[in-house]
């Protein structure tokens, strides 16, 4: 079994030194893309104060079962990742790939769902602008709003699960080629530490778009 | 001797290096040409000024000038000119390591300046952005005028900002040589650990809306159209939670700029280090807390205003203490007076000026008279012109002859920075007199009673332009005529002199063993 060792690069003392550069480069990226989707949220909670009734009776409007099953699907795809983690420390290279793909299958489900959610949307005659049938029969500016801002958060969050599912692929694929030991499970994590960052986006926006239904 | 320059010299070489010297090197090439680009739309604007009516371009071509005199200058020149430049080749070779943390994401980070850089010009070429640089809407959804490039030439050249940002702060915490901590480094290195964290945390909020611009521009989204439900009010918040701060990505670095200069040209240890490098944390801090005050004349509570202008007050208090802590340094040095100082002297004179008026206008009472007047024109160009540009001239010419390994002329600098500063003063001086006297900005026209005013202002810009030729004709001249350069021209005890000038390609002919702080001057000057 060859358990590769990353390279060392010149610039670094010692490899521990250079998995933790890796690291802290990867906490600061996510510092710097949380403040990205902070923009988004602060949307959102300005026109959620202007407009509560309507936003209110806009996240009643939206399919809680498939949102929920969605965030149950992106939740144990980030189990599979924590235990590939484990896995690839405990040298089991085979396990750590088959669940590492696993949760690169769990997010391309959550983009079918989200996906078809979309399309319910588009066949009511829901499009961004407040373009379509239902803006005709519901004419308040508000829900052109509501849903314009549902499809620039989930769109943007859902453009960062693209991209995580094609890293999770592509480091399936490497671990698998590269016969990777547990000196190589720092890549891992770093990896894991966005797919996780991307789980807790859609954390939020589970409750700001399913869950916050009910009158006051 | 084989160093950096001449190791390689294919142009493949350059193009393909993950050397932070030689990325460097290419930011400061472009960001000196975008210069001279935004420095040319200004002086049309300044020509046009000349008279009150319509003098040399239309009234739309008008618009366009100021919007991308304002982009260029902000997104290409003053953004990245310190950190990318200086900051990239200087950052490693202070901490005494052979390169940033990432090189390979440190060389896509000039690739990805090039392309929003690209992406800017092309919204430059035809039917050009009329937006102004702050893109406010509704106007910027709707008008016919190309915003959409530039927008997403900005956001392109965001990332760039946001990757050097990542890859200074690892550096400064993964490759100090062995033994460096944190309070023995140069405070350049200061200046640009707190830009970095403005840099990561701003310039997201920056991309997604100007996005969501883009969106309601291209695609009729109609967030922040109030016809359609949306406030643009949002979009002013959100913009200035980010563009507020990049004041500070603007200021932070020539700072610690002025740092390294007046230690080195002073031969005196800063009056406190301490108090350098943690004002510069004060003001990474409070800055995101002041974007309100430009936005006291569109609708804001008077408590929230109160607010906003006791903390952007607050910023002074952490500028002040540098300011008392540099002139301080000077204060019975063994001053040598070359050029980078002169330009120093004029930052300090220019910056206290710009300072002071940003006070005044962060007190309510006086912003109502002052707001979108000429005098709010001229206090920021004196931040952003009288003291970025400066320091940006005067680490040019003080880091100037280890970057080419050639001497620049002493004589001509010190005219070059004479003009520059008489230019600047002449430029800008005029414009306070102007918005006092109530001239709106961003007017195509003018009164009849501001013009003695608006011609001083002109003539000023052309001494200013003719000082920046002087100084780009002399150094360039430099490179063929100057003198070779010693590896410590200034007798400085910071740490990037003490490898030869030019540097080797892994920056130290052996692994640095720093055995001094980069301050000390009471201990003598060890041979190179």
């Amino acid at each position: 079994m060859n358990l590769a060792v990353p390279k060392l690069q010149h610039h670094f003392e010692d490899l521990p030194k250079q998995a933790h550069a890796a690291r802290l480069g990867m906490w600061l990226f996510l510092a710097s893309e949380a403040l990205f989707f902070s923009g988004l949220f602060t949307l959102y909670a300005a026109y959620r104060a202007h407009y509560p009734e309507i936003f209110r009776e806009g996240v009643a409007h939206n399919d809680l079962v498939l949102g929920t099953v969605n965030t149950f699907i992106l939740l144990t795809g980030s189990l599979f990742l924590s235990l590939a983690l484990w896995a690839l420390r405990a040298a089991r290279r085979a396990l750590s790939v088959l669940l590492t793909a696993a949760t690169g299958l769990a997010g391309l489900v959550y983009l079918i769902i989200k996906a078809t959610e979309w399309a319910h949307h588009m066949a009511e005659g829901i499009f961004p602008g407040g373009r379509g049938r239902f803006f005709v029969e519901n004419p308040e500016p508000a829900w052109a709003i509501f849903y314009t801002s549902y499809y620039g958060l989930t769109g943007f969050h859902a453009i960062h699960v693209t991209v995580g599912v094609g890293i999770l692929a592509w480091t399936a694929w490497w671990m698998h080629r590269e016969r990777v030991g547990p000196a190589a499970a720092y890549k891992l994590a770093i990896v894991g530490l966005y797919w996780h960052f991307v789980d807790i986006v859609w954390l939020f926006l589970w409750p700001l778009f399913y869950l916050l239904r009910n009158p006051a | 001797m084989k160093n950096y320059l001449n190791c390689e010299t294919t142009i493949w070489s350059w193009l393909s290096t993950k050397d932070h010297k030689r990325i460097g090197v290419m930011f400061l090439v472009s960001v000196t040409l975008f210069l001279l680009v935004g420095g040319v739309f200004a002086l049309i604007l300044r020509l046009e000024h000349l008279t009150p009516g319509p003098t040399l371009v239309s009234p739309n071509m008008y618009n366009q000038l100021f919007t991308l005199h304002g982009v260029v200058m902000v997104w290409l020149f003053l953004i990245p000119a310190i950190p990318a430049g200086f900051g990239n080749f200087f950052l490693p070779i202070m901490l005494g390591a052979k390169d940033v943390a990432f090189p390979r994401l440190n060389l896509a980070s000039l690739y990805i300046f090039w392309i929003g850089a690209i992406l800017t010009i092309y919204g430059v070429l035809d039917r050009a952005a009329d937006t102004g640089w702050t893109f406010y809407p509704p106007y910027s959804s709707q008008t016919y005028t190309k915003a959409t490039p530039v927008l997403l030439g900005v956001f392109v050249l965001g990332w760039s900002t946001i990757i050097t940002g990542v890859n200074f702060i690892t550096t400064i915490h993964t490759l100090r040589a062995k033994g460096m901590r944190f309070m023995d480094m140069p405070l350049f290195a200061w200046a640009l650990y707190g830009v970095s964290i403005i840099q990561i945390l701003g310039t997201p909020v920056l991309g997604i809306i100007l996005l969501m611009v883009v969106m309601d521009h291209s695609f009729d989204w109609g967030l922040f159209d109030p016809a359609r439900g949306g406030d643009p009010l949002i979009y002013q918040h959100i913009f200035w939670f980010y563009s507020h701060p990049a004041v500070y990505i603007m200021i932070l670095p020539p700072m610690g700029v002025v740092s390294e200069i007046v230690t080195s040209m002073a031969h005196k240890n800063p009056l406190s280090y301490k108090a350098i490098a943690y004002s510069t944390f004060g003001i990474a801090f409070v800055g995101f807390l002041t974007w309100g005050h430009h936005m006291f004349t569109s609708g804001m509570s008077e408590l929230n205003a109160g607010i906003f202008g006791i903390l952007s007050m607050g910023v002074a208090v952490f500028s002040a203490i540098k300011v008392f802590t540099w002139t301080g340094t000077l204060y019975r040095g063994s001053v040598w007076i070359r050029t980078p100082l002169v330009y120093i002297f004029a930052f300090l004179f220019l910056f206290i000026f710009g300072g002071m008026t940003g006070v005044a206008v962060a007190a309510t009472s006086l912003d109502v008279h002052w707001h979108d007047t000429y005098f709010v024109v001229a206090h920021f160009h004196f931040i952003m012109v009288g003291a970025s540009l400066t320091a940006f001239l005067a680490a040019l010419h003080y880091w100037w002859p280890k970057i080419t390994g050639k001497m620049y002329f002493e004589g001509w600098g010190v005219a070059g920075a004479i003009l520059v500063f008489l230019g600047f003063v002449g430029t800008f001086f005029p414009q306070f007199l102007l918005g006092n006297a109530g001239m709106p900005r961003r007017y195509y026209h003018y009164s009849e009673q501001f013009q003695a005013l608006n011609v001083l202002s002109t003539a000023g810009s052309w001494v200013l332009a003719l000082g920046l030729l002087l100084v780009l004709v002399t150094l360039i001249w430099s490179l063929v005529a100057g003198e070779k350069a010693p590896a410590n021209p200034w007798n400085s005890r910071s740490y990037e002199w003490m490898t030869p000038s030019p540097p080797p390609k892994e920056n130290f002919p052996e692994t640095p063993r720093f055995v001094r702080g980069p301050y000390d001057y009471h201990l003598p000057l060890e041979p190179p």
